[in-house]
Parts: C-alpha cells; sequence; structure tokens
C-alpha cells in the first residue's frame, strides 16, 4: 500500500465532514491524517486527507467521493509536485540541567520554543511527517510529557490554483 | 440512466377534489405563506402528483395546506415502509421522482428499509421528514431522530432544512438529484418551527448544486473504441442492466441488437428491457438464470455491459466469471465502471444516448471491417437454450406447482399488465416464468432483496398506472410483513391484485436448508399450511379485499380469471402450492458460474469446449 495525499474542495454545509469520514470507513478505509479548513472562497472549505491504500482502490474511493453532491473537486497531489506540511506542538521534559541541549536541538529542526517553564519547554514546528518523526526521535530521550499534531496540510507547486480551476 | 426530468408531467393527471381548491401563484412573483404552505407550493410546481405518508406531530404542519391542495394527491398509508415502497413502485412504473413524507423520529426511521432498497436499485425518491423544532434538535426530544445521519450511507443525498426560506430551493434540488445522473433516494428533513414560520415563496428557485454535474454525454472515442471491439467480435454478449429502463433506451437497445445480431441477456433489473419473446433474448443470468444466459456470459470474448453493474448474484465468484471476455462497460456512474471487474473500453454517460451513438458507430466500423460470422456462437448457444430450456417439474406429492401458477398468472392477464414481488422463490418465478415485453413492466427489489415489497409497491404501481393491471406476485412470507397495505388499497381506490405464492414456508431458505444445511429446516415453517394461520382468504375480506383461494391445478385458471374480473376492489389470491418446488438452474452462492446446475444433481458440461 502507498501512501496519498487528496486535496478536496467541498461546499461548506453542515454534515459534509461526517459524509467524507461516513464514506471512507464505511468503504474499509482508514483516514492517516485529516485537516479541514477554509480557503479563499467563502463557500468553500478544503479537505487535505492522507490515506494509505493500492492504487485500484484509491481510484474507487476517489470516485465515491466524487459522487458526494457536496464534493466539488478532488486532487492527488504528488509527494514531488507538491508542499506538504504538518504542524506539532511537543511538551518535552527539561529542567535547567539539559535546556540548552533540547534548546540545541530545536535549534537543529529550525523549530522555536513557544513556552517555557521550570520542569518543561513546549516546541512548536512543521514541517513532512519524516522530519517531525526525526525531531520527536531526537527529543524523546528527555521526555516527552505530550504531543499534539495537526493533519497534513498540502498545496501544489508552481502557479495552478486548483480552488481557481474548480469555481471557474 | 435517464436524465430527464422532463417526465414530470406538468398537468396532474388525477387531482383531487378538493374543498377550497387556491389559483398556483403567478412564477416568480415572491408571496408571503407559511414553511409548510412552502413546502407543498413547492411540491405542486415540481409536479408531484402523489404523496404517500402518514401524518405526525412534527409533520402535522405541512398536512395542513395539504389537505387544501388540488395538485398533489396524498394517500393515507398504515405504515411508513409502505410509503417508502409505494414511491418506489409510483417511480418505477411512470419514470416520474416518487414521493413519501412521515414524521420525525419512528416515522422517519421507518422509512429507512426503502431508502435503502431504493438506493441499492437507482430509483428516485424523495421523503419528506418532519424534524423537532430547532432549538430541540440535539437534546433527545421526543420523537427526535438525526434521520439525515442514519439515512446518509443509504440516500443518494440528504439535507436539513433550517430555514422557511429554503424550502423551495430544498424541494426542487431534491428532485433534481433524484431524477437525474444515476437516480436515487433523496430525504428532506424540515424542522417543525420551519414549516412553521412566516416566509415568502417564488418560483422557481436557483438551484446551488456546484459539485453535481453528472455526465450523459458519452465520449466519442471511447464510443469508437468500442464499436471497434464490437465489430471484431466472435462471442459477444449484450449484458443488459436496469439503467437501461432507467434511461428509456429499450426501442434503441432493440435497434442495437438486431442490427448487430448479438444475443441479449437481461438482468433481474432489466427483464422486460428486450422483448423475451425475441429471438436474439437467452433470458436471465445470474444465480437463477438460465443455463443459455450464463454460459453465453462465461464463454463469452466481449461483454458489453449497459447500465450493468456486475453484481454479485451476476458474476458468481468474480474471479472466475467470464474470464475470456473483454469489457465494455456503459453506465452513467463512473463509480461503478471497474469497480468490480474492470472494464477495456469504459464509457460513462446516458445509455440511450450511449446506445444511439453506439448503433451509428458500430455502422460506420463495419463499411471498414470485415463481417465476423457469428453463426458458430448461436449454434453453440442455441443448442444450449434448446437442452436447457427453462422448466420445472410437478412436485411428487400432488400438491400444486408454484411455476405453474405463475406461469398461468402471466398467461391470462393483459399484455400491459405490470408486475411486482416480494423477495424470494416466488421472485424468482416470476422473473423466470412470466413473459415480459416492456420496459417498467417487472418492478421488484433486487439489490436491497426486501421481503415485504410486493403489496406496498403494487400500491404504488397502481397510483401511477391506474388504468392497468397490477399484479403483485408475494409469498406467504413476504406478504405477512406488509399486508396491511391492502386496508389502505380498500379505502383509497387502488384495486390491486395479490398472488400469495402460499406454500407454508420461507422458500428460499427452505430450499438452501434442503441443499446445504442437510434438509434440516430450522425455523423456516410459517405454519400457513399446518395451522392455516394466517388465513389468507379471510385476512384479504377483513382489510376489505376480496379473498380466492385455489389449491388444485383445476382451479387455478378459474381463479385468476375471476381475479382479473374484479376490478372495484383488491383482490387477494391464496394459491396453496407445495413446499419443495426449488428455484432451477441455481449457481450456489461463492462458486462460479460455470458449476450452474440446471436442475437438483444436473450439470452442463461447461467444460467441453464451446
Amino acid at each position: 500500500m502507498t501512501r496519498h495525499t487528496l486535496s478536496v474542495l467541498v461546499e461548506d454545509k453542515p454534515g459534509v465532514l461526517a459524509r467524507v469520514a461516513g464514506l471512507f470507513s464505511r468503504r474499509g478505509f482508514n483516514i492517516e491524517s485529516l485537516a479541514v479548513g477554509r480557503t479563499e472562497y467563502p463557500d468553500i472549505s478544503r479537505m487535505t486527507i492522507v490515506v494509505s491504500v493500492d492504487e485500484l482502490p484509491l481510484e474507487q474511493v476517489t470516485k465515491q467521493l466524487n459522487k458526494l453532491i457536496n464534493v466539488i473537486k478532488i486532487v492527488e497531489l504528488e509527494p514531488t509536485a507538491s508542499v506538504q506540511r504538518q504542524l506539532v506542538l511537543i511538551k518535552v521534559r527539561a529542567d535547567a540541567t539539559v535546556r540548552s541541549q533540547v534548546l540545541e536541538t530545536v535549534q537543529l529542526f529550525r523549530a522555536k520554543v513557544v513556552d517555557v517553564s521550570p520542569e518543561a519547554v513546549t516546541i512548536e514546528a512543521t514541517g513532512t511527517s519524516e522530519k517531525l518523526d526525526a525531531l520527536l526521535r531526537m527529543l524523546e530521550p528527555y521526555g516527552l510529557r505530550e504531543i499534539v499534531q495537526s493533519g497534513m496540510v498540502a498545496i501544489g507547486r508552481g502557479a495552478r490554483s486548483i480552488t481557481a480551476t474548480a469555481v471557474r | 440512466m435517464t436524465s430527464a426530468p422532463s417526465r414530470q408531467a406538468s398537468e396532474p393527471s388525477s387531482p383531487r377534489p378538493g374543498p377550497r381548491p387556491k389559483p398556483a401563484p403567478p412564477t416568480g412573483a415572491p408571496i408571503r405563506v407559511t414553511g409548510a404552505q412552502s413546502l407543498v407550493r413547492s411540491l405542486e410546481a415540481v409536479g408531484c402528483e402523489v404523496v404517500f405518508g402518514i401524518p405526525g406531530g412534527t409533520i402535522l404542519p405541512a398536512y395542513d395546506p395539504l389537505l387544501d391542495s388540488t395538485k398533489v394527491r396524498h394517500i393515507l398509508v398504515r405504515h411508513e415502509q409502505g410509503a417508502g415502497h409505494a414511491a418506489t413502485g409510483y417511480a418505477q412504473a411512470t419514470g416520474k421522482v416518487g414521493v413519501c413524507m412521515a414524521t420525525s423520529g419512528p416515522g422517519a426511521t421507518n422509512l429507512v428499509t426503502p431508502l435503502a432498497d431504493a438506493n441499492m436499485d437507482s430509483v428516485p425518491v424523495v421523503a419528506i421528514t418532519g424534524q423537532q423544532s430547532r432549538p430541540l434538535i440535539g437534546t433527545d426530544a421526543f420523537q427526535e431522530a438525526d434521520i439525515c445521519g442514519i439515512t446518509m450511507p443509504i440516500t443518494k443525498h440528504n439535507m436539513l432544512v433550517t430555514d422557511a426560506s429554503e424550502i423551495p430551493r430544498a424541494i426542487a434540488e431534491a428532485f433534481h438529484i433524484a431524477a437525474t445522473g444515476r437516480p436515487g433516494p433523496v430525504l428532506v428533513d424540515i424542522p417543525k418551527d420551519v414549516l412553521q414560520e412566516q416566509t415568502s415563496f417564488s418560483w422557481p428557485p436557483d438551484l446551488r448544486l456546484p459539485g453535481y454535474r453528472p455526465t450523459t454525454r458519452p465520449h466519442g472515442k471511447q464510443v469508437r473504441e468500442a464499436a471497434k471491439l464490437i465489430v471484431n467480435a466472435r462471442k459477444p454478449v449484450l449484458y443488459v442492466g436496469g439503467g437501461v429502463i432507467k434511461a428509456d433506451a429499450s426501442a434503441e437497445l432493440l435497434r442495437l441488437a438486431e442490427d448487430t445480431g448479438i444475443p441479449v441477456v437481461t438482468t433481474l433489473m432489466a427483464r422486460g428491457a428486450f422483448p423475451d419473446s425475441h429471438q436474439q433474448h437467452l433470458g436471465m443470468p445470474g444465480m437463477h438464470g438460465t443455463v443459455a444466459a450464463v454460459a453465453a456470459m462465461q464463454k463469452s470474448d466481449l461483454l458489453i455491459a449497459l447500465g450493468a453493474r456486475f453484481d454479485d448474484r451476476v458474476t458468481g465468484q468474480l474471479g472466475s466469471f467470464a474470464p475470456d471476455a473483454q469489457i465494455i462497460h456503459a453506465d452513467i456512474d463512473p463509480a461503478e465502471i471497474s469497480k468490480n471487474r474492470r472494464a477495456d473500453v469504459p464509457i460513462v454517460g446516458d445509455c440511450k444516448e450511449i446506445i444511439t451513438e453506439l448503433i451509428d458507430a458500430v455502422r460506420a466500423e463495419r463499411e471498414t471491417t470485415k463481417k465476423v460470422d457469428l453463426t458458430p456462437w448461436w449454434d453453440t448457444l442455441s443448442s444450449l437454450r434448446e437442452t436447457f430450456p427453462l422448466g420445472y417439474d410437478w412436485p411428487e406429492d400432488g400438491t400444486l406447482s408454484p411455476q405453474f401458477v405463475i406461469e398461468r398468472i402471466g398467461a391470462l392477464s393483459p399484455a400491459d399488465t405490470i408486475y411486482t414481488a416480494g423477495v424470494g422463490q416466488h421472485q424468482m418465478w416470476a422473473a423466470q416464468f412470466v413473459k415480459y415485453e416492456h420496459p417498467r413492466t417487472w418492478i421488484n427489489s433486487g439489490g436491497l432483496g426486501t421481503m415485504g415489497f410486493a403489496v406496498p409497491a403494487a400500491m404504488g404501481i397502481k397510483a401511477g398506472e391506474p388504468d392497468r393491471t397490477v399484479w403483485a406476485i408475494d409469498g406467504d412470507g413476504c406478504f405477512q410483513m406488509t399486508n396491511q397495505e391492502l386496508a389502505t388499497c380498500a379505502i383509497e381506490n387502488l384495486p390491486v391484485k395479490i398472488a400469495v405464492i402460499n406454500n407454508g414456508n420461507l422458500g428460499m431458505v427452505r430450499q438452501w436448508q434442503t441443499l446445504f444445511y442437510g434438509e434440516r429446516y430450522s425455523n423456516t415453517d410459517l405454519g400457513t399450511h399446518k395451522h392455516r394461520i394466517p388465513d389468507f382468504k379471510l385476512l384479504a375480506e377483513a382489510l376489505g379485499c376480496a379473498g380466492l383461494r385455489a389449491e388444485s391445478r383445476e382451479e387455478v385458471d378459474e381463479v385468476i380469471a375471476k381475479a382479473l374480473e374484479i376490478n372495484d376492489r383488491p383482490v387477494v389470491v391464496d394459491f396453496v402450492v407445495g413446499k419443495d418446488a426449488q428455484v432451477w438452474p441455481m449457481v450456489a452462492a461463492g462458486t462460479g458460474n460455470s458449476e450452474i446446475m440446471a436442475a437438483r444433481g444436473i450439470r452442463p458440461l461447461f467444460d467441453e469446449d464451446l
């Protein structure tokens, strides 16, 4: 199975998320990551869905998604032709003895500290899931108190806009 | 499948005499009304003639203006499931959108089965349900159910109307979505306080469906590719599904078939799409299809699937289905194409347009291609058809043969009779032994397999086609699930005819117990023979119908003739038949189609090279 990123434009209406999520579970697919947010058009939201499936079932689930009345457009974003980012907030155990080492790791990953207390620091980092995994591996020895991770968001490279072609 | 909302007649055919007729508002000019009045005016404007339903707390506001409507006839059913199947029967018979109405909570949940049924069989149905008032939604209020959530996976679309001004658009969109593209059920849930609110009504509303653009015109290149395969195939088969009926494409199909000389099979949902009397018709494929139809598909080198979906009851074990066939798959729903079997030539579009273009493309292709002689193919198929015709044996115990009864009903009834059925043995026999010549004369529950479909569906068919004979071929098990609607039929002057093929058992389940469970009959004897409970003749009379009974071969024709003569009320005929009759041919579940048994223990030798 391979990982696919789907950028799904939907009407901003109540219940749309339930329809999309229900369709995935009903047809036996597991959503790895899901992010929902606004677009530059007030009536249109975007769902970025990461799912691990083979090519043929992916085609079927895409077609089924397309049948939902509130789904306007679906584009699969290839990793090489798109920018894909996740955001993670990490609370790491870090007292005075190790704090400078933790901060060094934060620097290396171009992450930033958003909160400090005597026992812990909270770090904000964005990147691909691979980069964030690497950061977490580096911080793990200090003790991870809590991790909060967003869904993946992605945008195609170049000048083309998915939304612009969809509403035209 | 169809994309012709124009079938919605603008002139109502059977206006109900009402005490206070009101003229429709001039198009476009907004007028002040309540949400409920807006709903009824919207239904009138969209061409709805009949609503099947039951009032209750939250839908009550809508029933008040409904009393005044001279265009919309409301038929008060006895159970909401009946309303749903009636809407389905009406839609299948007329090609229009069927409408049912129910209150919130249990009223709405009783619609779940018919909505799932309509969804599986792609039937254009609009369900309108009352909902608790907006401030109470989500508080577990009395008769509150999240019907949009519940029906999400079993409707083409559904919507909760949260503002009275949205009602005309919601109704217009619901009818448009239900009837176009691949048809299907749409549910519109309206809170009580939205129905009571003051609003303005104007028609027509704008449809706002940016994500809904069904493809109806086929791609020219795909059609030419298909034509190339068709003229070069040595063993082609036209695999016709229900989509051909929904697209009203029977005339085009006949032309394509006769132009090419290709054998035709019609699925359970497509019976009547191609005349049974036609020499090129091999019958129904699938689990209980004819040997010739099943064999033709198995041995084919080209399946031309038109509005069909490669259902497991047709393909048997998918891996061994039609192993040598290339596939042309034409359907209006792109998600059906290559879902179960990979298509070599996919064509997305309306079947009527596709077949029309195919006819021309095949003719053009023929001018440059040497004609393939289909005689050897026809020789093989004709010999199979002659060796393994559809047939049945009379029960050894001297009881009445159910197949005979059904065959006689088909033979004695007028040519334009519409048949419906429940689900089980009697359904398969009705599909096999009644000869269908026209589309929309066979209406059944194919995909969901809903026992109890027949009586309410017959009611809906009769409401849509009041001048035609409507026969429901039902089983004694099915009949006991929904026969309460006969009271509706009797009171609303819908004189349907019900043939209860009464074998005293859940016949199809019993057949499987005979074949696969060592004749251990666990909970299939209904006692309708042993105890004569209920007595269907007396039950019929209690429900305001004529009750008749036939128990021997001699009585059959006479009783059918009598049933055909009674047209002032519904008729129920209790045909007491043997319990051991079985449906043959049969492809056992989970096996390949080459394992088809023509009758118990008789397997055509498919392994021989045909």
